[in-house]
């Protein structure tokens, strides 16, 4: 049997109807992992004497044949989310301290599935980011590197510590959350499988709000099959949260046949890019090939504002930023810095609490809203958006899904990218426009860089079509058969 | 137009964010750098296009204007950086 930490949810749960092992053994396996694996910074928060009792509940649960699809799975959760009494703080200084009186939905639907949490993950500060450099818990590092170079990698982000942690074997699986590409990205550079449902799918309460047009939570795994798994568990209606969706939850699992025979595949002209490495080019046409190979329909499509896709989120995520970024004010909950004078106190505590990235985000926000230039910036923006979701609209009444590369590069190294933050910024340049629609997303890692890193192919779907998208994604796990492993990660370790 | 240091301020003033006047230059210039950017927006013709409210095409839903769920006021008060006597405490803002 191969080691606990290398198992599926899939493999894992099997095993535990099975009884070839308890769930207290598969969550203290994840508990070495996690301990030997710190120098990763990929948790800011452990939680394992808690996850010690959740499993020892799973096996109580088990024994009397009452377990959930996750039960004593050991998880590792974004720190986006609101965890009951558990450190909850979007890695801003600004919410110091906060440990919430209430647990978020999603996360209340995996402990009703029979889910351990391991404890809460490093993430880009406020979710803004695209390396895991703007935590103020520090930078998480990429089990990954290059071949024969020892420098440390970014894990992607904003959903670095999550990646790291399941790429590492820490946690059997992760929740992330994805504004304009947090979990696909950084699944394409640690190797895993990152998916981003359609807006709706899964209930935004008590998830810490970044932009809430886009703002949506998924997983991050080791396999599209756990991928099916953890969203089964975390979608559904909620009534706390008008955006959810009420539509019935598809059993994803049963969807994935693997068979593309007959699939009308997508292929965007417009993501060509200009000066796009030869082997992210190369990954694709592999993948065209591949599905073209098992009686697909490759269909080559337009979706013209694409290149529009990037500045108008810029537009948009900021102004929804500083708006839901505007009840940090040092009175309710985390930091204070004090003065007598009660708006000194707001500009002193939000000068403090605030990292750069945010503080910029929260002043381009501050100003497309200002008076004069709402019209100019804000409602253009929202007019491109109606652009940008009528081109897939379009292309979807001739395709099923879409394929395209996750990211423009292989992760990159600490450091590199910091001081241009345009240049940052066009890592989402292949995930921000299905965030503007809307759409389902999802990373599958297909191939290496020449330098030995994972990249991920993007596979977009139509709305609340996750279950299509799925199989899709399953038969590009085939055909990809990625079975290479972080250099730091050897086989059996624990 | 450009962003000066003046609008810096003021961006900063209506953000709520303390600036130091010694940070103005940089950031106003990484502004800049970010809107010059974002500017290409203007070359699409949106004519009659309406702007989007909404990415999923679903009616607001409506419930019943009941209290179903109370968080405990200690519970709340307890994240609070300066409370007393079940109230949260801020500076002296009437004279």
């Amino acid at each position: 049997m191969s080691a606990l930490t290398d198992l599926t949810i899939a493999g894992a749960r099997a095993a535990l109807d099975k009884g070839e092992f308890s769930a207290r053994e598969l969550t203290e396996a994840h508990i070495e992992a996690c301990e030997s694996a710190r120098h990763l910074n990929a948790f800011v928060a452990e939680t394992f004497d808690l996850a010690l009792s959740q499993a020892e509940a799973s096996d109580k649960r088990l024994a009397a044949g009452e377990g959930g699809v996750l039960e004593g799975m050991p998880l590792a959760i974004k720190d986006l989310y609101c965890t009951k009494g558990v450190h909850s703080t979007a890695c801003s200084h600004i919410l110091n301290g906060f440990e919430p009186p209430y647990e978020s939905t999603v996360t209340a639907n995996l402990w009703r599935e029979g889910a351990v949490m391991l404890g809460k993950t490093n993430m880009d500060e406020f979710a803004m980011g695209s390396a895991n450099v703007t935590s103020y818990y520090g930078n998480v590092t990429n089990p990954w590197q290059r071949t024969g170079d020892n420098k440390p990698m970014v894990p992607g982000g904003s959903s670095g510590g999550s990646a790291a942690a399941v790429a590492a074997r820490m946690a059997i699986a992760a929740t992330g959350t994805d504004t304009g590409g947090s979990i696909r990205q950084p699944a394409a550079f640690c190797g895993l499988v990152g998916l981003k449902p359609t807006y709706g799918r899964c209930s935004r309460w008590g998830i810490i709000a970044f932009a809430s047009s886009l703002d949506q939570a998924g997983p991050l795994t080791r396999s599209v099959e756990d991928a099916a798994l953890m969203l089964q568990a975390m979608a559904g209606h909620d009534v706390k949260d008008s955006t959810s969706v009420d539509a019935p939850v598809p059993d994803y699992r049963a969807a994935l046949s693997g068979e593309v025979k007959g699939l009308r595949v997508g292929v965007p002209a417009e993501y060509r890019l200009d000066g796009m490495p030869e082997e992210i080019e190369a990954l694709w046409q592999q993948g065209i090939d591949w599905y073209r190979d098992a009686g697909a329909e490759i269909v080559d499509i337009s979706l013209p504002h694409t290149k529009y896709s990037l500045p108008t989120y810029y537009i948009v995520a900021p102004a929804e930023c500083s708006s839901n970024l505007a009840r940090y004010d040092g009175v309710r909950y985390g930091l204070r810095e004090a003065d007598d004078d009660l708006t000194r106190m707001y500009e002193r505590t939000r000068a403090k609490g605030f990292g750069p990235e945010v503080q910029r985000r929260i002043m381009i926000g501050t100003y497309v809203l200002s008076a004069g230039y709402y019209d100019a910036y804000y409602l253009k923006a929202q007019k491109l958006r109606t652009l940008i979701a009528r081109d897939f609209q379009q292309a979807f009444e001739k395709v099923d899904v879409v394929l395209t590369p996750t990211a423009p590069s292989a992760a990159f190294a600490i450091g590199e990218k910091m001081d241009d933050p345009i240049a940052m910024y066009l890592n989402d340049v292949f995930t921000v426009p299905a965030s503007m629609a809307g759409l389902p997303g999802i990373s599958v890692p297909a191939g290496l860089s020449a330098e030995g890193l994972p990249l991920g192919l993007q596979l977009l779907g139509q709305p609340f079509d996750e279950a299509r998208m799925l199989n899709a994604a399953r038969f590009l796990e085939i055909a990809a058969n990625f079975t290479a492993r972080p250099s730091g990660v050897v086989e059996g370790a624990s | 137009m450009a962003i000066d240091k003046a609008t810096v301020l003021r961006i900063a003033k209506l953000a709520r964010i303390e600036v130091a006047d010694e940070a103005t230059d940089g950031l106003a210039d990484e502004l800049n750098a970010i809107m010059a950017w974002v500017e290409q927006l203007s070359e699409v013709d949106t004519e009659g296009v309406e702007p989007m409210t909404s990415v999923v095409d679903v009616t607001p839903p409506l419930r019943s204007d009941t209290i179903d769920a109370v968080v405990p006021r200690d519970d709340l008060l307890a994240n609070a950086p300066n409370s007393e006597d079940g109230f949260f405490v801020v500076p002296k803002v009437i004279e």
